[in-house]
């Protein structure tokens, strides 16, 4: 195995998934599997090549500092699962 | 041992990645679009503006510009956090390796700046009351920042707030940030930890957080050094973790809830391309730079030939800077202006609670007051009346000086007549001057100057007194 169960259970809680026994095992498994797909990657001698986090060749895509405007405040809050007048409503963060 | 996480807002008019306004104070969730709401679908685009104001604090602070960067995905949950993950730079920043000088009572230090990266603000949470439920208030995700990183340079809390008022000082001289701690444009963290005299190995760190103003930074490093200390001293351990610095108790509190969320699966965000800050980039960029406040203060001593602390106390604003040099074109006696700025326009702008570019008294009139000292219309000692005067109504000095009557006394009768009445009044102490007890001579002048409303000429008062006591 690739992944550990355990590793599987910190990685859920993290994506805030609340996952049954049995679904950890077959994630485990599936994660596992894939894992070891991937990996046949490795045989390849990448050395002298560097990193890719993108496959095209562009870069510096920027735009100028202008305020181009905003939703109304209403569309912004429209598919909010909870909200009052103005604000986004969530349950209460402590700290 | 301290190491400060430094996050500035940037002063662009828009977004990092969307058009929307940066504007503080507007009414809540105004300033969303799909873009910064993070809704499916839409693509982040590049402030060409934020990156040059990264690049000139980069410039700045001698940095190391790195030729290629790029940005990352920073993955965790809160509700201010629209996307579930926050777009930052990680394994490549902007810009590395640079250094910030400090001055602690005359200790001169250089601080190392590990990193200076870009990275979107989150939205804001409100909690009210008791209700269970928070608001939030999308209107400032996605506001531009840079974070900068120092070493854990610093050992006293001295040195930490030295270091975040020298950075501000940067940053609003290059009119990048307003720096402004209480409205949270300019805020800081802060990793601590402690070690035995002589370990070299770095002890386990706490990061201390929500420290608004100056003085709380300087109040949360020291309890937080003294828990530390007093942990380890009796045979505890400190714990890696995130604590907050509670105001009201005056202590720093641990924030459990925040401690699995640690592990921030970075990973290079797709919807970016990479960053490469040409030479000529820089260079263009570096044209923009203004004299900064480490140079407007060697300047200052070099020509103005004024004290070093003078110097320092002068450039701590860009605005007091101007001022002062605005003077100095007026008529050019720079240490009498710095001491006049130095002290009383310093001490009057304390107490009306205003800063140097809403003072009611205009640089002119400050030189033409000192000019009419020199010339010996107004005594030192009426200019502090005018001065106050000045600042109260904002008008002339001369004006003042007329209104008031408080042209100086050169006439050489009037004052003669002062004199001859003092001596007579005095018998005691002239006989004793004349007995040798010179030191009594400024109790003449005293006298004279009460008697003529601090109007007499100074100078002449004392040839006269001395030529009469004789």
């Amino acid at each position: 195995m690739k992944i550990t169960r355990k590793e599987v259970g910190h990685v859920s809680k993290l994506a805030r998934l609340a996952l049954e026994e049995e679904e950890i095992e077959q994630f485990t498994r599936q994660l596992s599997d894939i894992l070891t797909y991937v990996e046949k990657l490795n045989e390849l001698d990448t050395r002298n090549v560097e990193p890719t986090s993108h496959v095209l060749p562009v870069k510096n895509v920027l735009r100028e500092d202008e305020v181009s405007g905003s939703v109304e405040r209403g569309k912004a809050l429209m598919n909010a699962p909870d909200r009052t007048e103005e604000f986004f409503r969530v349950p209460k963060v402590i700290e | 041992m301290i190491g400060l996480e430094i996050h500035a807002q940037l002063l662009t008019k828009s977004k990092i990645f969307c058009g929307c306004s940066t504007k503080f104070g507007a009414s809540a969730n105004t300033q969303t679009c799909p873009v910064c709401l993070g809704l499916p679908g839409v693509l982040p685009v590049l402030n060409k503006e934020a990156v040059n104001f990264a690049i000139m604090m980069a410039l700045a602070t001698h940095s190391r510009i790195e030729p290629r960067c790029r940005f990352a995905r920073k993955n965790y949950f809160y509700p201010d956090l629209p996307k579930g993950y926050q777009i930052s730079q990680y394994e490549q920043p902007l810009a590395t390796g640079g250094q910030i000088e400090i001055d602690v009572n005359g200790d001169i230090k250089r601080i190392s700046l590990t990193r200076i990266h870009m990275e979107e603000d989150a939205g804001k949470s409100i909690h009210v009351g008791t209700e269970d439920s928070s608001l939030v208030d999308l209107n400032r995700a996605g506001v531009p920042l840079i974070e900068i990183v120092s070493e854990p340079d610093m050992r006293m809390p001295e040195e930490a707030v030295e270091y975040l008022k020298r950075l501000r000082e940067v940053l609003r001289y290059l009119e990048i940030c307003d720096g402004n701690m209480e409205e949270g444009s300019f805020r800081c963290d802060a990793n601590v930890s402690v070690r035995l005299v002589g370990e070299t190995r770095l002890g386990t760190k706490a990061e201390v957080k929500n420290m608004n103003s100056f003085r709380f930074v300087q109040k949360a490093l020291e309890y937080e050094i003294t828990r530390q200390i007093d942990l380890l001293e009796g045979g505890g351990k400190v714990v890696q973790e995130t604590r907050l610095w509670d105001t009201g108790r005056g202590i720093t509190v641990s924030m459990r809830s925040k401690e699995e969320a640690h592990d921030y699966r970075y990973f290079p965000e797709p919807d970016l391309v990479p960053l490469e800050v040409s030479i000529e980039w820089q260079e263009e960029i570096r044209k923009r730079l203004p004299e900064l406040p480490d140079e407007k203060r060697d300047r200052f001593i070099r020509e103005y030939e004024i004290p070093e602390y003078d110097a320092r106390v002068l450039t701590s604003s860009k605005v007091l800077a101007g001022f002062f040099e605005e003077c100095i074109l007026e008529y050019r006696k720079p240490k009498v202006i710095s001491n006049w700025i130095m002290g009383d326009l310093l001490r009057q702008l304390k107490l009306s609670g205003v800063d140097v570019d809403e003072s009611p008294l205009k640089p002119f009139q400050l030189s033409k007051m000192i000019r009419m000292i020199d010339d010996g219309i107004i005594s030192g000692k009426i200019a502090k009346t005018v001065f106050e005067e000045m600042y109260k109504t904002g008008k002339d000095p001369e004006g003042i000086v007329k209104e008031k009557g408080l042209v100086q006394i050169k006439d050489e009768s009037e004052i003669e007549d002062y004199v001859e009445r003092v001596i007579k009044e005095n018998p005691t102490e002239a006989e004793a001057y004349r007995g040798g007890k010179e030191r009594l001579l400024g109790f003449f002048v005293g006298q004279v100057m009460k008697l003529s409303g601090g109007k007499a000429n100074p100078a002449v008062v004392n040839e006269m007194l001395k030529k009469k006591l004789s």
